[in-house]
């Protein structure tokens, strides 16, 4: 980004010669109607990615007369101002909030270790180019499966085939609620689904990396093992910055295996999405300024961490 | 695999031998000839597959059979569980009676089909809508203006949220009576419109609103294959005296094959999963009429009706579907040495 910054300095600068005498646009600090116009089309791009969410904060905030006679992109200022949506979207969600990141996190940082050490393993070793294109496109593909197609066996799997309940004794005698089993279930499930892109992930970053360092550490006998956790270990943290908000953001908004394997939004272990999924709908229709809320503080950890980190979220999707 | 962890570990506590093989600059491991039956089936497999096949095994071996078994096994498991009567909730599937009744039965379901019609819809619009207005962002963006990482970061914002985030927020924007859209087109003396009621623009409504989740990721993926054409194409398409838009669409887009390739790739397949969206604006396993796809119709049968092998081989028509796209996508990617 600086670089492109630099660029535009660059432009800005009359003494410039050729950069002026082929570009028509002046300096851009002094108005012209393109560069107006430019502005005008990036602000009302604004609007529209900023309106959903917008509209969603202002309704969350609002009582339920408040929602059905104000405008939806009105902020609440005369008089039906309320935080008991949030209050009691609160109540609902927080059960989940903490499910989501009891399962979210580890499963997060466990799939990007073994990513990690998978990548290198088919990256850095050296071993023929026609066998490892064979095993990273199997990793390739199997980002891109739809989940549907494993959705019977993995529901059959853990209800008839592996059944955890009974190795996971200590916790109940602890006096955690049974309906956890699906908790651990639904980690080692994410944990499974996320290496591939985990790997493939690393594997983007393991191929560019320098391999001077590695091939001399490699000639003078030093193990793969050591190799990883020498040299090239401390080299990926910029890339595990980028893999755990990635795959946090990913496992933390998944519904779909939630669904199947907790199935109940009233179970103890029911993570964030699947209770915000059946939120604000009851008898009497929908209240609107319940579900705004919900949603908003469902998104909260991902926003976050999206707000907090969005280069590495940037760099995660665009390899 | 017990003896290739085996291997791993005699050869960490032995790293002087190694050590010493290595220093004499042999690529392989020399003098080891003469050993065991175990050392000779690992030299082999180096011979075969390269030096540092066996050794490095460790690393990606585990990764690979947890993720082989849990994806391919599991797929293949569906296929079978597809080709068996399996429903109801306390029987087992019987594996000794293999057909394809259920393949037959999808194919004569008018319910398939019209999901099957929805899904291409889905497919195709949300990809090439996305991928526009990712184009034009990116662009937009990358006209040197000020604030650009603002402007990034919030054109992305959406990316981060969940499906079942994106539904409430839209269904709220969708509504009939208090809904932004349909206020701000009554401001133009438009609508109002039942966007999620209207059997014959619900699907083009869902298009909108997951294009609003993921055009930000076209545009990261289409800035960065601006940001790698050299500085020189557009001053020489400058000098030509092309306008802005000619330069673009005769020396720029052409040169964004790669990045609309792999954009595409991800982006279909994100619309072949838009369960949870569907699933989640209506809390129920029936979406609004006129946007089932296979994906909801597949868990609709599946987990509402428990028709377990009937819902199997509706996923498996989904996964040929997603096939045809991640196939020549590999073929693709191998081509070009990315694999």
């Amino acid at each position: 980004m600086s670089e492109h910054d630099s660029k535009d300095e660059t432009t800005d600068e009359p003494t410039e010669p050729t950069r002026n005498a082929s570009s028509s646009s002046g300096p851009s600090d002094r108005i012209d109607i393109p560069r107006v116009g430019l502005y005008a089309v990036l602000l009302g791009l604004v609007a529209f990615y900023l309106a959903p969410i917008e509209a969603g904060l202002v309704t969350s905030l609002k009582t339920r007369t408040g929602v059905i006679e104000t405008l939806p992109f009105a902020p609440p200022f005369f008089g039906e101002f309320t935080a008991s949506s949030w209050a009691s979207a609160f109540d609902t969600l927080a059960r989940g909030l903490l499910n989501s990141a009891l399962y979210a996190v580890p499963a997060t940082v466990i799939s990007a270790l073994i990513g990690s050490v998978a990548a290198y393993g088919l990256t850095q070793a050296n071993w023929k180019r026609r066998y490892k294109a064979f095993f990273l496109a199997l990793f390739v593909a199997g980002i891109f499966i739809p989940y549907q197609a494993v959705l019977v066996p993995v529901t059959r799997f853990w209800s008839n085939y592996a059944q955890i309940e009974g190795l996971l004794l200590p916790l109940w005698l602890l006096g955690v609620d049974r309906d956890y089993t699906a908790l651990v279930e639904l980690m080692i499930t994410s944990i499974a689904y996320g290496i591939p892109i985990c790997t493939i992930l690393f594997r983007s970053y393991y191929k560019n990396m320098n391999g001077e360092m590695i091939e001399a550490a490699r000639l003078d006998g030093a193990s793969l093992r050591r190799v990883y956790r020498r040299i090239v270990l401390p080299l990926s943290m910029p890339m595990f910055a980028v893999v755990l908000i990635y795959q946090f953001t990913q496992i933390w908004n998944d519904l779909l295996f939630a669904l199947v394997l907790v199935q109940s939004t009233s179970s103890q272990a029911a993570p964030a999405v699947l209770i915000l999924s059946g939120l604000g709908v009851s008898q009497e229709g929908m209240n609107f300024s319940l579900q705004m809320a919900g949603a908003l503080l469902t998104a909260l950890p991902t926003i976050a961490v999206y707000v907090m980190f969005s280069e590495e979220f940037s760099e995660g999707i665009a390899t | 695999m017990r003896d290739i962890f085996e291997e791993q570990e005699s050869d960490d506590e032995s790293p002087d031998r190694t050590a010493d093989a290595r220093a004499d600059g042999g690529v392989t491991r020399p003098g080891r000839e003469t050993a065991s039956g175990l050392e000779r089936v690992t030299n082999a497999l180096d011979e075969r597959f390269g030096e540092d096949f066996v050794e490095s095994s460790p690393f990606w071996f585990p990764a690979f059979l947890l993720m082989a078994l849990f994806v391919y096994g599991a797929i293949f498991w569906n296929l079978l569980i597809s080709l068996t009567d399996y429903e109801g909730f306390l029987n087992d599937p019987n594996y000794s009676n293999l057909d394809f009744e259920m393949y037959v039965r999808a194919f004569n379901d008018p319910n398939v089909i019209n999901a099957s019609v929805n899904t291409l819809i889905l497919v195709i619009g949300f990809t090439l809508a996305t991928l526009v207005i990712g184009l034009l962002l990116a662009i937009l963006i990358d006209r040197g203006i000020r604030f650009e990482n603002t402007f990034r970061t919030i054109y992305l914002l959406p990316m981060s949220l969940s499906f079942v985030v994106t539904a409430q927020f839209w269904l709220w924007m969708y509504n009939y009576n208090n809904g932004v859209i349909n206020i701000v087109l009554g401001v133009v003396g438009l609508g109002p419109i039942d966007w999620l009621g209207n059997q014959s623009i619900v699907l083009w409504a869902v298009i909108l609103a997951l294009m609003w989740q993921f055009s930000g990721y076209a545009m990261v993926v289409y800035l960065a294959g601006l940001r790698a054409i050299p500085d020189d194409n557009y001053e020489a398409a400058m000098v030509d005296g092309a306008s802005t838009v000619k330069m673009y669409w005769r020396v720029i887009i052409p040169q964004l094959k790669g990045a609309t390739i792999s954009a595409s790739v991800v982006l279909m397949v994100f619309a072949l999963k838009a369960f949870d969206f569907l699933y989640a604006l209506v809390s129920g396993y029936r979406p609004p009429a006129g946007t089932d796809i296979l994906a909801t119709l597949m868990v609709r049968e599946a987990y509402q009706n428990t028709n377990w092998a009937y819902g199997s081989a509706i996923a498996i028509i989904l996964f040929a579907m997603a096939l045809l796209i991640i196939g020549p996508y590999l073929i693709y990617q191998f081509r070009r040495d990315n694999l």
